[in-house]
């Protein structure tokens, strides 16, 4: 690269450094105020480009009129984002963490189909900004508008900084980034804090999009692409910290554009495609931030939460005559339903397991992971990998592979439980982004994007009810062994590492050790899940070891209810079956699903496993 | 009271079921049809206007084998897993007779796959990897489209010509990028030899840093462009490109980019000049077409795209097979299927016994704008069947079924 190259790399990535860095403020605050894991932050931010577009067209490509449009759509996004903080998380808060991502979920599933329904399926090109026309700097043309938005972050960082440095709203934000209880004790009207949080973080987001109308095209994808890049930056800057964030922002796009920069360089004789590298360069630098700095770049080490907080409830298991009414049932179904229920019933236990895993360290363990789809996925792999590249026999490859899963689960687990909260489950999203791009680009080993195809079950397994009956059969049984181990002394260990790290510690545990052996544990079984699937199916595609996997697994622990046993299950089911029913006959499938999703959320803010069981509660107080 | 006509209609309704023939009139024949609807709306909305089309076609004409017939369609949501589940649910809960449609290449594997262990015909619309007929190919398993080897080979003709030393590259990073790319310098060095290919660039399908991507491509100073680019990708290059000047004095050749679906959200700033395979659906004046704009245009009030034309010619397909075989024996219907001949909106297509390609071709152009719109001038039409590698070629990827 010329020296001219670099420069204008430089200034490309300092132009995509700015809206980055403004949703990811918007998402910063919100999190360091309510402690929200707001999933829907990249659907404001879609909405603030649709909105930019729509208002322009209305008020005209007059400077003027694009500043106006802007600024508008970034103000109508807030209010989105004040709707949904007053009419579906208020309701919530209360609920146990992490719950509200389940909410937010929904949110996204809505939001994407109202703008289908509103904007239509084809891609949006706004207009170039008025007045912006091309600089020439050292020979080479860009865009006079990137040199603004360039100018825009650093602006935005400042305003913000003033904001919560001068005003007594930001000495509220700030207090309660510190400590919500404490700002609540003192008599601080919390719910109109975390309104004007959510209005401020919204119009962040929005603006952030709406900046992008002479970059990018609205379309239906944002939401998702700029998530997961949002969450990265927060996280690598450190959570609630505004300067982290830009200095995370600046990172990642700086490394994008050089990767692109750079191209393909032979080293030592082989080829190495920088290029390609840009699908997870954010990944790996989240890995590595998180390994060296537990706390992101400009993070500090959360105060110890006080003890007073609800403890979650013991678990009770299930009871042997209900467990048996269950059994009887999966065993029967089959045999009055058609070929199809035994299919999708296949596919149910497949995820359960896979949600049950998760649970497993989500919840008694206390480690949320957000990248659980890594050991589901790696183990279809193994599993597909063993029978067709190893030519092994197909029940080799299934019950090899949990331990091929497990082995990444060592070496992943070995840092993850080094941290906790939302850092560990970002760490966990890192791996399982690393797996997925290796996955995705390694053609020659897997296939690549295309997948792997004819994976099918020896002959004696070929018949679905059969297949399902050895599903349900593995399934259930690492199911039932989960749920021993977490009454085993091993599981109250883990207890007692979540509910007071200091005490356990105390004690002479060693809660990690613990801890890691739990992540690896949960690991196989996930493998085991994945492996049975791949399969069910005959193919399996780098999308089983996808962010979007990992989500469908935190959508069912939570949906089911995180502080039950048996939640995950039920969560898998319902998820599983409500997706196949209404995906079927309904056109706006996703919105629907989202709505019904919702709807628990607000009838049963415990999970509905949760929610059922403290109504059952109810009804016999009542009658003693 | 039991009469003789109750009796001789039992009858005759056994026989029917018995046979699943043209006797029971009533009972239209089901066709399964799975897409990634929410995910690829933009072409596939147009897509489903075309085969709903076709339906409505074909059942005002009497159907075929005196049968009405009915699409069963379902959303597989761009994800292999689900697609195999809905596939499932097609065959045993809806008793559909055979499977149409699929988008992603991953996606349209997997079916194939499927198709191939439950032993039913898979009429695969959409996924252009080359790989489903090829590589991967398999007895039950047909392709309707122009596939990406198809539509690279009908561009190069073009880039010889120009005799351009030096190329850039830059594809989508999925498997319709990469066997474009792979596919391009193999003709390319082929026609041309000492072509030079001086930088490559495999942006993330959907999450393409434009800027940087357009400036590291011009910094390499080539003399031509090829890229496989579409949708919000392409959009954000040809921007980008366009205010760094970096496509002044360089020709660009772009797959799919002349289809209205990513031709027209460009608006005036569409690329004038580029090198494209597309679908000037005002232009195209053969008879079959007309017929079908006409009758596309009347029904929704909007022009088609190509989407519309392949969902179409899909179900048109499906139904020529039916047609041809007289039953709905899986058997028969692959025999049938195996230089199955019938016309689409482009004209008549073969499927190839060979490899079950169909021949169908596409339009080559390039891009102009007029009242600030974009559209493809000097477009020619290239057979198929013309852009397809030697039988020997085929015969040595292909697995023998």
């Amino acid at each position: 690269m010329s020296l001219p190259s670099i420069l204008i790399q430089l200034l490309n990535g300092l132009a995509s450094a700015s809206s980055l860095f403004l949703v990811s403020a918007g998402l910063s605050l919100i999190f360091g105020v309510t402690r929200i894991v707001n999933f829907a932050h990249g659907s404001l931010y879609m909405l603030g480009l649709y909105g930019a577009y729509s208002l322009i067209e209305a008020l005209g490509r007059t400077p003027l009129g694009f500043w106006s449009a802007v600024i508008l759509a970034a103000l109508v996004v807030g209010l989105v984002g004040v709707a949904i903080e007053v009419l579906v998380l208020r309701r919530i808060y209360r609920a146990p963490e992490l719950f509200q991502l389940l909410a937010t979920f929904a949110v996204v599933l809505v939001i994407k189909d109202v703008a289908l329904f509103a904007w239509g399926p084809e891609d949006l090109v706004g207009p170039r900004a008025p007045g912006f026309g091309s600089v020439e700097i050292l020979g080479k043309r860009i865009p006079a508008y990137d040199l603004l938005l360039i100018a825009i972050g650093p602006v935005v960082l400042g305003v913000m900084r003033l904001l919560l440095k001068r005003t007594r709203w930001g000495a509220l934000v700030r207090a309660a980034t510190q400590d919500r209880e404490m700002v609540g004790a003192l008599g601080v009207d919390q719910a109109r804090l975390f309104t004007s949080v959510f209005f401020v973080g919204a119009v962040l987001a929005g603006l952030g999009g709406a900046l992008q109308i002479p970059r990018e095209p609205a379309n239906l994808d944002l939401d998702l692409a700029v998530i997961a890049d949002a969450f990265v930056v927060t996280v690598v800057g450190g959570l609630g910290s505004l300067g982290g964030a830009f200095l995370a922002a600046i990172l990642i796009a700086l490394a994008k554009a050089f990767c692109i920069g750079i191209g393909t360089v032979h080293l030592f004789g082989t080829e190495i495609v920088f290029s390609k590298l840009t699908l997870v360069v954010e990944f790996v630098i989240m890995g590595v931030v998180l390994v060296l700095r537990p706390y992101g770049l400009r993070g500090k080490k959360p105060a110890t939460p006080r003890t007073s907080g609800e403890i979650a409830p013991a678990l009770t298991s299930p009871r042997w005559q209900v467990a048996a009414c269950w059994m009887v049932l999966f065993l029967v179904v089959p045999l009055l339903g058609d070929r199809y229920v035994v299919v999708l019933l296949t596919d149910i236990a497949c995820f359960a397991l896979f949600a049950a895993s998760l649970h497993f360290i989500m919840g008694p363990a206390g480690m949320v992971s957000f990248g659980h789809a890594a050991y589901f996925g790696l183990g279809a792999y193994a599993a597909a990998l063993l029978f067709k590249r190893a030519g092994l026999p197909m029940e080799a490859a299934l019950l090899l592979a949990p331990f091929c899963a497990g082995l990444f689960a060592v070496v992943y687990g070995w840092f993850c439980v080094r941290l906790s909260g939302v850092y560990l489950a970002m760490l966990t999203l890192a791996f399982a982004q690393i797996s997925w791009s290796i996955v995705f680009q390694w053609d020659s080993f897997t296939d690549g994007s295309n997948g792997i195809v004819g994976i099918w079950p020896s002959a004696w397994l070929s018949d679905k009810s059969v297949y399902y009956y050895m599903t349900l059969a593995l399934c259930g049984i690492g199911i039932v062994f989960l749920w021993r181990v977490l009454f085993s002394p091993f599981g109250y260990v883990l207890r007692a590492g979540r509910d007071s790290p200091l005490r356990a510690e105390a004690l002479g545990i060693d809660v990690r050790s613990f801890q890691w052996a739990a992540f690896v544990l949960a690991g196989m079984l996930a493998g085991l899940a994945g492996a049975a699937f791949a399969f069910s199916k005959g193919s399996i595609s780098p999308s089983s070891v996808s962010i979007g996997q990992s989500t469908d697994g935190l959508v069912m622990v939570l949906l089911g209810g995180v502080e039950t046993l048996t939640g995950p299950v039920v969560g898998a089911a319902l998820f599983t079956w409500l997706r196949d029913e209404l995906a079927r006959d309904t056109q706006s499938w996703r919105a629907v699903l989202g709505l019904v999703i919702l709807l628990i959320v607000l009838l049963f803010p415990q999970g509905l496993v949760g929610g059922l069981k403290a109504l059952i509660g109810r009804w016999r107080e009542a009658r003693a | 009271m039991l009469t003789r006509n109750h009796l001789f209609t039992g009858a005759a309704a056994l026989v029917a079921l018995s046979l699943g023939g043209p006797a029971g009139a009533q009972e239209p024949i089901k066709i399964g049809e799975l897409n990634s609807y929410k995910v690829f709306s933009a072409f596939l909305e147009p897509y489903k206007k075309g085969w709903e089309m076709a339906v409505e076609e074909i059942n005002a004409s009497g159907g075929v084998l005196g049968r009405k017939i009915e699409i069963v369609s379902r959303d597989d949501n761009g994800n292999p897993g689900d697609a195999v589940r809905a596939a499932e649910e097609l065959l045993s809960s809806q008793k559909v007779a055979f499977l149409i449609g699929t988008f992603p290449s991953n996606v349209g594997l997997a079916v194939a796959d499927f198709a191939k262990q439950r032993k039913t015909l898979f009429i695969a619309a959409e996924p252009l990897t080359d790989k489903i007929v090829w590589e991967a190919g398999n007895a039950y398993t047909f392709r309707l489209r122009t596939s990406t080897y198809m539509q690279t080979a009908m561009l190069i003709a073009d880039a010889v010509k120009l005799n351009k030393k030096r190329w850039a590259i830059v594809y989508p990073n999925y498997e319709y990028g990469q066997s474009a790319t792979a596919a391009f310098k193999k003709l390319l060095s082929a026609k041309q030899p000492g072509v030079e290919f001086v930088t490559e660039q495999a942006p993330p399908l959907g999450k393409i840093d434009a800027g940087a991507v357009a400036q590291a491509l011009a910094d390499a100073k080539p003399e031509a462009i090829f890229s496989s680019l579409f949708g919000a990708d392409l959009a954000k290059f040809v921007r980008e490109g366009q205010q760094r000047g970096v496509f002044k004095g360089v020709e660009v050749f772009n797959l799919l980019a002349g289809e209205p679906e990513y031709l027209d959200p460009l608006k005036e700033e569409a690329p004038e000049g580029w090198y494209v395979t597309g679908y000037p659906w005002s232009e195209i004046k053969t008879p079959e077409h007309a017929k079908f704009l006409a009758a596309y245009q009347a029904k929704y009030k909007d022009y088609p795209r190509l989407g519309s034309v392949v969902g179409y010619s899909t179900v048109m397909s499906a139904v020529a097979a039916i047609k041809k075989t007289g039953s709905l024996d899986q058997y028969k219907l692959i025999t049938a299927m195996s230089g199955l001949q019938h016309m689409t909106p482009f004209g008549n297509v073969t499927y190839r016994a060979l490899d079950h390609q169909s021949t169908m071709g596409a339009y080559v152009g390039r891009i102009a704008v007029k009242d600030g719109k974009g559209y493809m001038k000097d477009w020619r039409f290239v057979d198929g069947k013309d852009a397809l590698p030697s039988d020997e070629e085929v015969r040595k990827m292909r697995p023998a079924n």
